[in-house]
């Protein structure tokens, strides 16, 4: 069965997580790995897991590691010097690499280990409000074998001072890396948290789920950079409840791993608005799906979801875009896009928008390409000098580069413009 | 410096240049006229290296080299320039970009260091008022957005930049207003020198007046069937093209 090597060597590692004294999260924890021993990982049967086999995940047994071996000049490439910082090292709270210190006292950081010793009760009211295991079974797996992860709470009407970016590094080769984020925005708050995840190892497995509860009229904006090592597996969930007027904007830069997921789900309260903007890159046999869910509950939502593909040699790429008006969500303003470029013939995207509207008084649009490079542009440019690769880039990354521009963190701009620079060489100005 | 001998050249077996003659000394400047469909813009292409077209019979030589043999690039970096009937829109790609990625590639051909930023800017911008176009041009995506006018302008700017010895314009003329023809003519004038050829496709005689050709052609069917000086182009307007049609050079 799916999954049955890692729930014979649960108890093994149930030890040592967090939580052992806490009876409502071994409850918690009991009750996902029940869910989770139905069926293991999930399966192409399921319609959201058409299009992307986990196979692998019952090929190797990836098991929690308890090193925290970085090469820091490796690691520092991708830390952000302007933002407070969170190391997760192989899945646990790295206190030496993390830089916290400078953060004001209106925002609360800490790992989620301190966090279940700290405040219990505090967790127990909001973990698993955002997701539950019935989403599906990575979502079960992760609340059974999470081991650590970050909080962060923002006070009402105050803001991070400076974005927080939470770097999750994998550094042992089969690792099993399962974290949990709690990311709590109270009335008014507002946060920018960059999500960065990078292996310096081949083979692993990230496992995150990550909550967000945003408070009446809060605003968050969440970058997640999916830089995962070439033959990892990655799953990533993001799942948010919006209280009335809040805001959530998230960026979805799927650029590594060789199987990668992520959920981006959102249900929306009265007026609240969401942005969920997207770039996967993928070449190789890598295979990238992103999964997006825009719930609106309530009237007088307006979400805009934007999200591009580009695919090149044999890789894949899913887009599932699901919106869904309820009946009381009158007045929804929704738009959905997603364009994709394919570079090779033997590339690949399922593109899927679905719309669900339960309501009548809606304005709801949605729109889907795949397309090549065209043609008479790449001549155009080789007509002005330029050979026909260097051609091909410019035009393949100015394709990616309107969703990088949109990213208004210049560090992190910089750094993916790097990161598409060397996909797609193209001369810098 | 170019020399056009009997060029056939079919689309999909489609013959479109039927035995094409042609020959432009350094310095001169060359207007081909003719019906639509003569196969105008089909021998810019050729001339320039698009794909799609088969030379089945023929050849073209440029400063001496077979250009039918160079790589698009290649031939825009030994100078031959083609300002498009139809410019491309190139979304995410500023016009600025371009200009100094085509430059920058010119420079490497010909074993020059890259352009240094400030002199860049100052090249740029001197041309940019020689056109008469607002600067935040430079910034916008190439001709995405552009009126037919800018686009042409655009193209002109470019050449203005590039400085080619061989500059194809396949009717520049089209889509401008009076005010605008008269502003990239006196582009194209400035660009007038001992060596820079200019081969001029037009439709009507009124860019004629702007631009002074030495010689005048009308290509029908796919072949030059008469040559002669300006006055030519004065008789296509009264008399139309129907007279020549069919008929040898
Ligand atoms: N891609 C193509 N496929 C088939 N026929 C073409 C194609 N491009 C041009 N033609 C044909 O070739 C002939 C010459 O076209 P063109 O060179 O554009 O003429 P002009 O510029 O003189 O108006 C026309 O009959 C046109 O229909
Ligand atoms: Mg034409």
């Amino acid at each position: 069965m799916s999954g049955e090597a890692y729930l014979t060597e649960y108890p093994a590692i149930a030890a040592r997580l967090p939580g052992v004294d806490l009876p409502w999260l071994q409850g918690f924890r009991k009750q996902a790995l029940q869910d989770f021993g139905v069926s293991g990982f999930p399966g192409n049967r399921e319609e959201e897991w058409r299009y992307t086999n986990l196979s692998a995940l019952n090929k190797t047994l990836f098991a929690p590691s308890a090193s925290q071996n970085v090469d820091e000049d490796w690691l520092n490439q991708y830390s952000l010097d302007d933002a407070a910082s969170v190391v997760l090292v192989n899945g646990q709270f790295s206190a030496s690499l993390s830089r916290l210190q400078d953060l004001s006292a209106q925002v609360s950081v800490s790992s989620l280990k301190q966090a279940l010793q700290d405040r219990p009760a505090w967790l127990e009211s909001r973990l698993g409000q955002a997701v539950t295991s019935a989403e599906h079974n990575l979502v079960a797996f992760n609340n059974a074998w999470f081991a650590d992860g970050v909080v962060i709470e923002v006070v009402a009407k105050q803001q991070l001072d400076r974005p927080v970016q939470i770097l999750h590094v994998v550094t042992q080769a089969d690792a099993l890396a399962a974290t949990r984020n709690l990311f709590v925005l109270n009335e008014e708050a507002e946060a920018e948290i960059i999500e960065t995840y990078v292996g310096s190892v081949g083979s692993y497995f990230t496992a995150s789920v990550n909550e967000c509860l945003l408070g009446r009229n809060a605003g968050l904006t969440l970058y997640k950079v999916q830089l995962e090592a070439e033959k990892a597996q990655h799953f990533g969930g993001t799942y948010v409840k919006q209280a009335r007027d809040s805001r959530f904007n998230h960026h979805n830069f799927a650029l590594g791993s060789g199987l990668a997921r992520s959920d981006i789900h959102t249900g929306l309260d009265t007026a609240a608005e969401c942005s969920l903007n997207g770039l996967f890159v993928a070449g190789k046999r890598q295979h990238i799906d992103n999964h997006t869910r825009i719930n609106h509950l309530k009237p007088h939502g307006i979400s805009r979801e934007f999200y591009k593909g580009v695919l090149d040699n044999k890789a894949r790429g899913v887009f599932q875009g699901r919106v869904i008006v309820a009946e009381d969500a009158q007045q929804t303003d929704s738009e959905m896009n997603n364009r994709n470029l394919l570079l090779s013939a033997d590339a690949e995207v399922d593109t899927k928008p679905q719309l669900e509207i339960y309501a009548d008084d809606v304005k709801c649009s949605h729109g889907v390409t795949v397309g090549q490079l065209e043609e008479k542009s790449v001549f155009y440019l080789q007509s002005r000098g330029l050979d026909e690769e260097a051609a091909r880039n410019i035009l393949t990354f100015a394709f990616a580069n309107e969703m990088v521009d949109k990213v208004e963190n210049a560090e992190l701009k910089a750094l993916l413009l790097k990161e598409l620079l060397e996909r797609f060489p193209a001369i810098s100005l | 410096m170019l020399s056009i001998k009997n060029l056939h050249v079919t689309i999909n077996d489609k013959p479109i240049l039927k035995g094409l003659t042609l020959d432009i000394n350094p310095g001169e400047v060359h207007a081909i006229m003719g019906p639509n469909g003569a196969g105008k813009s089909t021998l810019s292409h050729v001339l320039s290296g698009k794909a799609g077209y088969t030379v089945t019979e023929g050849s073209v030589t440029y400063n001496g080299k077979d250009l039918l043999e160079l790589a698009p690039e290649i031939r825009a970096r030994e100078g031959v320039f083609l300002a498009f009937q139809y410019p491309v829109e190139i979304p995410g790609v500023s016009n600025i970009y371009l200009l100094k990625a085509a430059l920058n590639a010119m420079r490497k051909h010909q074993g020059l260091p890259e352009v240094d930023a400030m002199d860049f800017l100052t090249i740029v911008k001197s041309k940019v008022k020689l056109l008469q176009m607002d600067e935040k041009f430079l910034y916008r995506a190439v001709n995405e957005g552009f009126s037919g006018g800018e686009k042409k302008r655009n193209e002109i700017l470019q050449a203005a930049i590039l400085e080619p010895k061989l500059c194809i314009l396949d009717e520049t003329d089209s889509g401008l207003d009076i005010d605008a023809l008269r502003i990239v003519s006196e582009g194209v004038n400035s660009l007038r020198n001992a060596e820079r050829s200019f081969l001029m496709i037009t439709h009507y005689q009124r860019l004629l007046d702007y631009i002074k050709p030495d010689v005048v052609h009308v290509l029908a069917d796919g072949k030059i069937v008469k040559s002669g000086g300006p006055e030519l182009a004065l008789e296509l307007e009264e008399r139309g093209y129907s007279w020549l049609e069919g008929q040898a050079a």
